[in-house]
């Protein structure tokens, strides 16, 4: 039983004073700095005059960052996708996996998530290049198949052109699959590992086939664990910097690209502090979704 | 079917050539060729980035023969060994701040009522769920306008900005773990000691803190990665000097992409992947020694 903070009111403040403090100062601090300086303008270089305005929220809105914003969901919204689409089937195999191959398997999936970020990134860049290995994949193929059609009579394939994978959009997404799909097999390994195999036993015996008792019966069941591995890959995707900066070509920009372009390169901190918050926004509207999805989800497990 | 059901379950080693059981979905060949498919997809980029750091072509493209040449270089980049050692300090202190304020926040939400605790529970979350960019901005704007860290101080003081940035994002995650494992303490184990004698701070560290152990482990191994791993926030607190590792190498991948920067990825990777090890060992070994009711 919890204790009331009367009772040990020393304890308590020993405890509770530097954490809340650390918080409050180096956290709550900054980032209601930056909340007013989102209805401040520029007075001069380093000046912000918090005039109160709402100039920064409504430039944000103009058709250029607002389809920054449209944009960036949709990537992100794609990424988790994905994410979602080759999660569930790994996750599935290694929740009814032997205990020991479920370890390993748990371990080689979480091992490139204790990988930097940075180096993963990178390593992609070399195997999507023009020169990189899935482009001589390719081009191995195209030869082949060439020379095959060359030896059955009919007109070669003619010179390969290697694939142009990186510095679009295409990578952008690919990368953030490449970096976020640890985050969705977790929570959806989780989810499978706790639910009652029995279900699915009856709806086996019962003539369901397994694609349809995986349908019917396992992702309704698995629903809480779909909705956290959702949200867990989703609000890292939005607020990506580093992959669209690494992989994106000029038209691949996010709204973190923009944000980290007005507080370095284009010194607009008002209107970068604005961006940072709708994205804010963004995220919390994405967990309240989550929460009510989980509480219907709930609600429907307990009928 | 109902009366071979349990033969089949006594059987351990099944003949390899029976089908597999209605459950068993790893030995499906869709579903091996999807796991299959995505562990090439998630290891190959690594392993290719390893692989070429002892390549003798300064292009990463064809393998010409082993050297060991870029490993050298990485060691005599002056910039890039203060970097790495830079990252390593912050990682440790991170991990020593972030565990004791972890530590403090879990056993103080698990032992007290007290008013506004939902307010930090939420509190405590928001460094979780909040971009990084955001972060990383907000770290930028504190440290230029509301607290600037003083210039010229010696190393490693020089790196307090980046520190306090990062046992800010780190320790929410310690209170996270080590709040999970504090819900499986026994209170009266708490009450034993006490009736036994033993004061306010004897109770906390022979009975509470030993229970913690794993928890703190486990939150020192977080807290340790997630500093080494930051790229985001550090870039906007890092100055002129204070350059941490992952920053040093998006500097080096914008000028050119060498070798050494394999080289200096791969010890990286290692050092993590180690660090790793020995923190999961520690912590099976943390779980074990748990005392025997």
């Amino acid at each position: 039983m919890e204790q009331s903070w009367r009772q040990a009111k020393n304890a308590f403040a020993a405890l509770g004073v530097p954490p809340v403090a650390w918080l409050i100062f180096f956290f709550m601090i900054p980032l209601a700095v930056v909340w007013a300086y989102s209805f401040g303008t520029n007075a001069g270089p380093t000046e912000i005059d918090l005039t109160g305005t709402f100039a920064n929220y409504g430039r944000s809105l103009q058709p250029l960052y607002f389809d920054i914003f449209v944009k960036s969901s949709i990537v992100a919204g794609l990424t988790t996708l994905l994410c979602l689409i080759v999660g569930f089937p790994v996750a599935l195999a290694i929740a009814f996996a032997g205990p020991r191959t479920k370890t390993w398997l748990l371990l080689l999936i979480m091992l490139p998530f204790w990988t930097n970020l940075l180096i993963r990134t990178y390593a992609l860049i070399a195997v999507l290049r023009e020169q990189g290995y899935v482009n001589f994949t390719a081009e191995w193929f195209w030869n082949n198949a060439s020379g095959l059609m060359t030896a059955v009579g009919l007109q070669p394939l003619g010179d390969f052109h290697p694939m142009t994978l990186l510095y679009n959009n295409a990578a952008v997404v690919i990368g953030l699959v490449y970096v976020h799909l640890p985050f969705m097999v977790l929570p959806l390994y989780a989810a499978l590992d706790r639910m009652d195999r029995s279900l699915m036993e009856a709806s086996l015996d019962l003539g369901a086939g397994h694609l349809r008792t995986i349908w019917s019966v396992v992702v309704p069941l698995a629903a809480p664990g779909i909705a956290s591995g959702v949200l867990i890959t989703f609000i890292p995707a939005l607020g990506a910097y580093l992959t669209p900066d690494l992989l994106g070509g000029t038209d691949s920009q996010m709204i973190a690209n923009v944000i980290e372009r007005q507080f370095k390169r284009a010194n607009d901190w008002p209107f970068g502090a604005a961006l940072s918050f709708l994205l804010m926004y963004l995220t919390f509207i994405a967990i309240a979704i989550q929460a009510v999805v989980q509480r219907r989800g709930a609600k429907v497990g307990a009928a | 079917m109902s009366i071979a059901e349990p033969v089949a379950t006594i059987e351990r080693a099944p003949p390899k050539r029976e089908k597999p059981g209605p459950l068993e979905y790893l030995r499906r060949w869709p579903l091996q060729a999807i796991v299959g498919a995505t562990l090439i997809f998630l290891y190959a980029p690594l392993i290719t980035l390893m692989a070429f750091s002892f390549n003798t072509s300064r292009r990463n493209i064809v393998w010409e023969g082993f050297t060991l040449d870029w490993y050298g270089r990485a060691m005599n980049d002056d910039s890039l060994v203060q970097a790495f050692v830079n990252s390593l300090t912050i990682a440790l202190i991170c991990t020593i701040v972030s565990v004791i304020l972890g530590a403090m926040s879990a056993v103080l939400l698990w032992r007290f009522r007290f008013p506004g605790k939902t307010a930090l529970e939420g509190s405590l979350a928001l460094p979780i769920v909040v971009p990084e960019i955001c972060m990383g901005v907000a770290m930028l704007v504190f440290f230029a306008r509301i607290f600037p860290w003083p210039t010229g101080m010696p190393w490693p003081l020089n790196l307090g900005a980046i520190t306090i940035a990062h046992i800010s994002f780190s320790f929410p995650f310690v209170t996270t773990v080590v709040r999970a494992r504090l819900a499986s303490f026994n209170r009266e184990l708490e009450e034993a000691a006490k009736d036994l004698g033993a004061d306010e701070w004897r109770t906390f560290w022979d009975v509470l803190v030993p229970h913690m152990m794993p928890g703190l482990v486990s939150g020192a191994l977080l807290a340790f990665t997630l500093s080494l791993d930051d790229f985001v926030i550090t870039f906007f607190t890092a100055g002129p000097d204070t350059i941490t590792f992952p920053v040093k190498v998006y500097s080096m991948l914008r000028f050119s992409v060498t070798p050494e920067v394999n080289a200096a990825s791969t010890i990286l990777i290692v050092v993590t992947v180690l660090f790793t090890a020995l923190g999961l060992q520690l912590q099976s070994q943390a779980e074990k020694q748990k005392p025997k009711p």
